[in-house]
């Protein structure tokens, strides 16, 4: 029999959380701070009109980009968020989840042979899509000494004539990192200069402790040349109803959406109606979540600073991202005795990119006393090392 | 959200939070916090530090009653003076003065059904301000104080990548 799988996606690695995460199932007893989705549960009011969406019959598919209510509503909140305006209908379109969305910008966007720019430790997503839509991705590594920003320089270090795309993922999972309006003027300036596009990811915007988020799009000439990836899995607490959005140039969206057509047809119309309460009326419970998150984040850098683990403090998202370098081991041999030693689970800094050795992803969306369990774990394996 | 805002929201969900704990989830100075902590008791913001109990997993019995009291209010001193009368038993828990179809609402805990149509009858229906009675008793706690009791809750996250 011929070899029946294609070669571009054999070449590419598996993720390295999904690795880490068969030994924790295995292992009994464990506490793990390894998930990267809120343990909190949609608001009720949010699942009700679900629910009341299904009890009224609207079992149908929606139009391809989407309900039109709901694109409304995406543009409305970009506008009052943002203060930049999206035409519902031609600008913004629904995808299955943030991701989906990462796929397509990719897909619609590149010729083979295209740089694409990532910055690392990031999502794991970006590299293997970039790779699956034949072009070439160009790591950036980012560096803790600038709180794992993205600078200007690392740009131009990196762009060619072929570079076409930087993709964008701030706040950012796993550092945590979030870019101030300044870090992203000195980006946009280059962008605009080497004529680059953006796909700024912005799933954990609305997960930022110091301050509002600010989005790449608000700054004068972006919004022509940005892909702008939002969704209501973080924000919302909705990572099981796969809704996410993409907002860019007509052009860009007409293709992404004709690739969404053919591979999707539609985001799930329940998900949609339940969406569309969610930014009419979710920003209070938004709020509640994120106080929450922001006494966790808190509680976390605290209990570092007290065993002696060095934390750059993060304000985004819902990651810290200590560094293990003290210890003489490498953030897999870490995670894996920590794993074993003591039962608790996190995710070596590597599962995000190499640059990521020597740290540890540790998400906090663990209520506080899980945290404390885990923290009185990880005092005790470092107080042996 | 102002510092003291912020405390009432976490003590009023945990109120065995030490200053130490509360100061760190806020990223406020200690001193700062016991100081809140302090003039928020003094004000009388902070009524108190109980416990939640779901005595229906005790043995111990416990019948909890809702009663709505009509009243006819006095000259002069308006629905005070009766809720004090019913507030100083021990056996009443809570009272608030409504609007709509009633006066007061009174809720009552005792050991026993008996015991607590006894009040009724005897102690609560007898005031000379008391008009009429209507008593509901409590079947079941779903929820209380924002707790629900009826289920615990669970991790049901499953593991996916990426």
């Amino acid at each position: 029999m011929r070899n029946p799988i294609g070669k571009k996606v054999v070449d590419i690695k598996p993720s390295g959380i999904r690795k880490f995460f068969d030994i924790v199932l295995e292992t009994e007893g464990a506490i793990s701070l390894g998930v990267g989705e809120p343990d909190f549960d949609t608001p009720w009011h949010i699942r009700d009109e679900g629910i009341y969406s299904l009890e009224k019959g609207r079992t149908f598919y929606t139009s391809n980009s989407g309900l039109k209510e709901l694109r409304t509503e995406i543009s409305n909140y970009i506008q009052r968020t943002q203060g930049v305006s999206y035409d519902p209908i031609k600008e913004v379109f629904v995808t299955v989840g943030g991701s989906e969305a990462i796929d397509l910008a990719l897909r619609a966007m590149v010729d083979e042979g295209d740089e694409v720019l990532i910055p690392q430790p990031s999502y794991v997503s970006y590299e293997p899509c970039a790779i699956l839509a034949d072009a070439v991705p160009v790591i950036i590594e980012l560096k803790e000494e600038n709180q794992f920003r993205l600078t200007a320089q690392e740009v131009l270090d990196k762009v060619t004539d072929k570079t076409k795309i930087l993709v964008l993922p701030f706040p950012n999972n796993p550092t945590g990192a979030i870019m101030e309006k300044e870090d992203l003027e000195a980006i946009a300036k280059v962008v605009i200069e080497k004529d680059l596009y953006v796909i700024s990811d912005e799933i954990y915007g609305e997960l930022t402790y110091s301050g509002k988020h600010v989005s790449i799009v608000s700054l004068p000439g972006m919004k022509e040349r940005t892909i702008l990836i939002n969704g209501f899995s973080k924000a919302y607490a909705m990572t099981g109803w796969r809704l996410g959005y993409a907002c860019g140039p007509q052009v860009i969206m007409e293709q992404m959406v004709k690739i969404h057509q053919f591979a999707i047809m539609c985001a799930p119309t329940t998900s949609q109606y339940a969406a569309v309460e969610a930014l009419r009326n979710g920003d209070d419970d938004v709020l509640m979540m994120k106080e929450q998150y922001n006494h966790r984040r808190r509680f976390l850098l605290s209990e570092f600073e007290r065993i002696g683990l060095p934390c750059f403090e993060p304000y985004g998202a819902f990651y810290v991202f200590p560094c293990i370098k003290k210890f003489g081991m490498t953030s897999d041999e870490f995670c894996t005795r920590l794993l074993k030693e003591e039962k608790l689970a996190v995710v070596p800094g590597t599962a995000f990119g190499d640059c990521g050795e020597g740290y540890i992803r540790v998400s906090y969306a663990y209520s506080l006393e899980n945290l404390k369990a885990a923290m009185e774990r990880l005092e005790r394996f470092i107080s042996k090392l | 959200m102002s510092t003291r805002e912020e405390i009432l929201g976490i003590i009023e969900k945990n109120s065995r939070i030490d200053v130490h704990e509360l100061s760190v989830l806020l990223g406020a100075d200690e001193l700062l916090v016991a100081n809140e902590l302090k003039s928020l008791e003094d004000e009388g913001i902070i009524c108190g530090y109980h416990t939640m109990i779901d005595w229906s997993k005790t043995d111990i019995e416990k019948v909890n009653a809702l009663i709505e009291v009509k009243v006819t209010p006095q000259r002069g001193l308006g629905f005070d003076s009766i809720a004090e009368r019913i507030y100083k038993y021990p056996e009443v828990t809570s009272v608030y003065l409504m609007s709509g179809g009633f006066d007061l609402m009174v809720i009552l805990e005792g050991k026993t059904l008996q015991e607590v149509a006894s009040f009724v009858s005897n102690k609560l229906s007898t005031l000379e301000t008391v008009l009429s009675t209507a008593t509901h008793f409590i079947l079941k706690k779903y929820k209380d104080h924002g707790t629900i009791l009826a289920k615990k809750y669970e991790d049901t996250r499953e593991i996916v990548s990426p």
